[in-house]
C-alpha cells in the first residue's frame, strides 16, 4: 500500500528513547496514517508509554527521560515545535489510569475549552455535553455537572478522561492502555466510539489486551524489549501472515 | 462437620490469621458460629497484639509528654498574669516609669509589624516556593538555593537583627521603623514560608499536572487551575507558623524598629513602635519596681495574641480544607 506524504500524520524516524542508562526504545521507525487507529501490542516495559510520552512531548515534563531520533507530527518533527502547549493541545491523550482534575464534571471537560479561548456558560455547556454524550457519560452525570469529578467510578472516571480529551479537538488521540480500569461492558462501549472517532482524527491505541488491537486497529504495531518487531496490517498479522515469528507467538499467548 | 474433616480446614485458617488477627479476640467472633472452633490465636498473634498495644501506649505517652509543658506553661501564666488584665490593660499605655498603666501601644506595634512582614514575606515566599516546586530544573543552581534557604533558616536571629540594621536601618536609610523592623522579620521568617509551601505544592499528585499539561495548559495555567488551588491550605499553615514566630521575636525587631516607650500609636509605616516582645523582655529584666504580675500578664496577652491571629488562618484553613477536592 502506497501512502502520499499527505495521508502521514505521524513519521517516526529511527526514534530512541532512553531514561539514565535504561534504554526503553531503540530505533524505532515506522508510519502512523491519517484517520486509522494504530494498535501497538507488547508486554510491559517494551517501550510503549514511553513513545506515547515523547509524541507529545512529556520527555520535557519527565526529569531523567532522553530522545533521540525523530517524530514528524504533520510532516513537522515535535521537537522542532516551538509551543508545546500549541502542540499538547492538538493532541489528545488517555492515560491508564483515570486522573480527574480536582474540579467539577463540568470544570473537567470544560477546561480544554476554556485554554482554547470558549466563553460563557452556553458555549462551554455545548463542548461538555456534546463530549461527555460521545465518551458514553453523559446520561449517567448529567444531573450532577457540579459535582467533583473525582468521585465518580473508575469507569465513569475514565470515560471522563477520554470526554476531556476529547474536547481538545484533538487531530491524534493517544490511548495508553484505557480500558486497564474499565469494566468490559464499558469498554465495549467506549470501542464503539473509538470506531466513530476515527473518521475525525488520528488514533494510536496502546494495549495490553490483543484482542482489543485485533478489534480495532486498522495496522498493528509488535513492540518488545524496547524495539518494534514489526507494523502491519491488523488482519493479516492476526492470521498469521507475520514477518517475525515473535509477533504469532505474542499475539497467540505463547509468551509475554 | 466432623473432627476429620474440620482438623485441615482449622490448620489452614491458623496459617492464614497469622498477621491479622488480634489475639483476645474470643474464637468464632468472626465469620459466625459455626467455626467456633477454627480460629485460635496463635503465638504469633499473641506477640503482635503484645506490641501493638506497646506502641499505641509509647506513642501516647509521648503525646502527653509534649502537651504537659504547654498545658505548664498557660496554667502559670494565668494565675500569675491573669491579675493584671482588667480593661485598662489592654487600653492604655504605661504611665509612671511602667508600673501603671497597660501595653496597648506595644499591641498595635506588634499587629503592625505583624501584618506589614506577612505583606512582604507571603508573596515572596510563596513565588520562590512556585519556582522551585514547578519550574526549577533539578541542577547545580536549584541545589544552591535550596541549600541557602536551609541555612537562611539557620541562621540566629541576633544576625538578622544585626543585618536589618546594617541593610535597612542604614543603607536603605528606612531608620528605626517598622518597615525595617518588618522586612527584618520577613527576611528570618522566608524560610519558613518556603519549605512549607514548597512541601505543600509537592504533595499535589503529579498526575494532575501530567493531565493538566497534556491537555495543552501551561505550567502557569497549571499552577493557577490545579496545583494552587489544592495547596492554600497547607500555604496558610506555613503563615501560621510564621506569625507565631513573628510576633514572639525580640532581637529583630529591638535594633530595627521597637522602642522601649513612646507615647504615640505609629501612623505609618516609617514610625518608630513599641512591640509586645521587647516590652515584656524590658518590664521583666530592666525595668525597676514593675508590680510581679505585669510581665506574666504580658507574656499571657502575647500567647493569647498568637492563638487569636492563628485561630483566624486556621479558621480559614479548616473552610478551605472542606473544599479540597480529592
Amino acid at each position: 500500500m502506497v501512502s502520499t506524504a499527505s495521508e502521514i500524520k505521524l513519521s517516526v524516524k529511527d526514534l530512541s528513547i532512553r531514561y539514565g542508562d535504561h534504554v526503553a526504545l531503540e530505533g524505532a521507525s515506522f508510519d502512523v496514517r491519517e484517520n486509522e487507529i494504530f494498535g501497538i501490542i507488547g508486554p510491559a516495559n517494551s517501550g510503549k508509554t514511553s513513545f506515547i510520552r515523547a509524541i507529545n512531548r512529556m520527555d520535557e515534563m519527565t526529569p531523567g527521560m532522553e530522545v533521540h531520533g525523530s517524530i514528524e507530527f504533520n510532516g513537522k518533527a515535535v521537537e522542532s515545535w516551538r509551543n508545546l502547549y500549541a502542540l499538547r493541545s492538538r493532541i489528545g491523550v488517555v492515560f491508564p489510569l483515570p486522573v480527574g482534575l480536582p474540579m467539577s464534571i463540568f470544570e473537567n471537560v470544560a477546561f480544554a475549552a476554556k485554554l482554547r479561548g470558549v466563553k460563557g456558560k452556553d458555549a462551554l455547556g455545548e463542548v461538555v455535553e456534546r463530549c461527555l454524550r460521545r465518551a458514553a457519560l453523559w446520561d449517567e452525570v448529567k444531573d450532577r455537572l457540579d459535582s467533583l469529578g473525582s468521585l465518580l467510578s473508575g469507569g465513569q472516571q475514565q470515560r471522563l478522561t477520554i470526554a476531556r480529551a476529547l474536547s481538545q479537538e484533538p487531530e491524534l488521540l493517544l490511548l495508553d492502555e484505557f480500558s486497564i480500569a474499565v469494566d468490559p461492558v464499558t469498554t465495549m462501549r467506549i470501542e464503539e466510539v473509538l470506531k466513530e472517532l476515527k473518521q475525525e482524527m488520528t488514533i494510536v491505541l496502546v494495549t495490553n489486551l490483543t484482542q482489543q488491537a485485533q478489534r480495532l486497529a486498522d495496522r498493528t504495531a509488535f513492540f518488545l524489549e524496547g524495539q518494534v518487531v514489526e507494523v502491519g496490517e491488523t488482519k493479516a498479522m492476526f492470521k498469521g501472515q507475520t514477518k517475525d515469528p515473535r509477533t504469532t507467538h505474542y499475539i497467540e499467548g505463547r509468551f509475554g | 462437620m466432623t473432627n476429620e474433616t474440620e482438623d485441615p480446614v482449622a490448620s489452614a485458617a491458623r496459617l492464614v490469621s497469622g498477621g491479622d488477627r488480634v489475639a483476645d479476640s474470643a474464637p468464632g467472633d468472626q465469620g459466625g458460629n459455626q467455626g467456633g472452633a477454627l480460629f485460635t490465636a496463635t503465638t504469633l498473634d499473641r506477640k503482635n497484639a503484645r506490641t501493638e498495644r506497646g506502641y499505641h501506649s509509647l506513642f501516647l505517652l509521648m503525646s502527653i509528654v509534649l502537651i504537659l509543658p504547654v498545658v505548664a506553661i498557660l496554667g502559670l501564666l494565668i494565675v500569675r498574669g491573669g491579675p493584671a488584665f482588667s480593661w485598662e490593660f489592654f487600653t492604655e499605655a504605661p504611665r509612671a516609669q511602667f508600673t501603671e498603666g497597660g501595653i496597648f501601644p506595644a499591641l498595635v506595634g506588634t499587629l503592625w509589624l505583624v501584618v506589614v512582614a506577612l505583606l512582604a514575606s507571603v508573596p515572596l515566599g510563596v513565588a520562590a516556593a512556585i519556582y522551585l516546586s514547578e519550574y526549577a530544573k533539578d541542577n547545580a543552581l536549584t541545589r544552591l538555593i535550596n541549600l541557602a534557604i536551609i541555612n537562611l533558616a539557620g541562621v540566629p536571629s541576633i544576625v538578622h537583627a544585626l543585618f536589618g540594621l546594617g541593610a535597612f536601618v542604614l543603607f536603605f536609610d528606612f531608620g528605626t521603623s517598622i518597615l525595617a523592623a518588618s522586612l527584618t522579620l520577613a527576611i528570618m521568617t522566608l524560610p519558613v514560608v518556603i519549605v512549607s509551601t514548597r512541601e505543600t505544592l509537592q504533595a499535589v499528585p503529579q498526575s494532575f499536572r501530567m493531565a493538566c499539561w497534556s491537555l495543552g495548559a501551561t505550567r502557569w495555567q497549571t499552577i493557577r487551575k490545579v496545583v494552587l488551588p489544592n495547596s492554600v491550605s497547607g500555604i496558610l499553615t506555613g503563615v501560621i507558623l510564621e506569625v507565631s514566630r513573628t510576633v514572639g521575636e525580640t532581637a529583630p525587631v529591638m535594633f530595627t524598629g521597637a522602642v522601649l516607650f513612646t507615647p504615640f500609636l505609629p501612623q505609618g509605616v516609617l514610625d518608630e513602635t513599641m512591640a509586645m516582645s521587647l516590652h515584656l523582655y524590658m518590664i521583666a529584666t530592666v525595668i525597676p519596681d514593675v508590680p510581679p504580675e505585669v510581665p506574666y500578664g504580658v507574656a499571657l496577652s502575647l500567647i493569647l495574641m498568637v492563638l487569636v491571629l492563628n485561630s483566624a488562618s486556621i479558621g480559614f484553613r479548616v473552610y478551605l480544607r472542606g473544599k479540597k477536592k480529592w
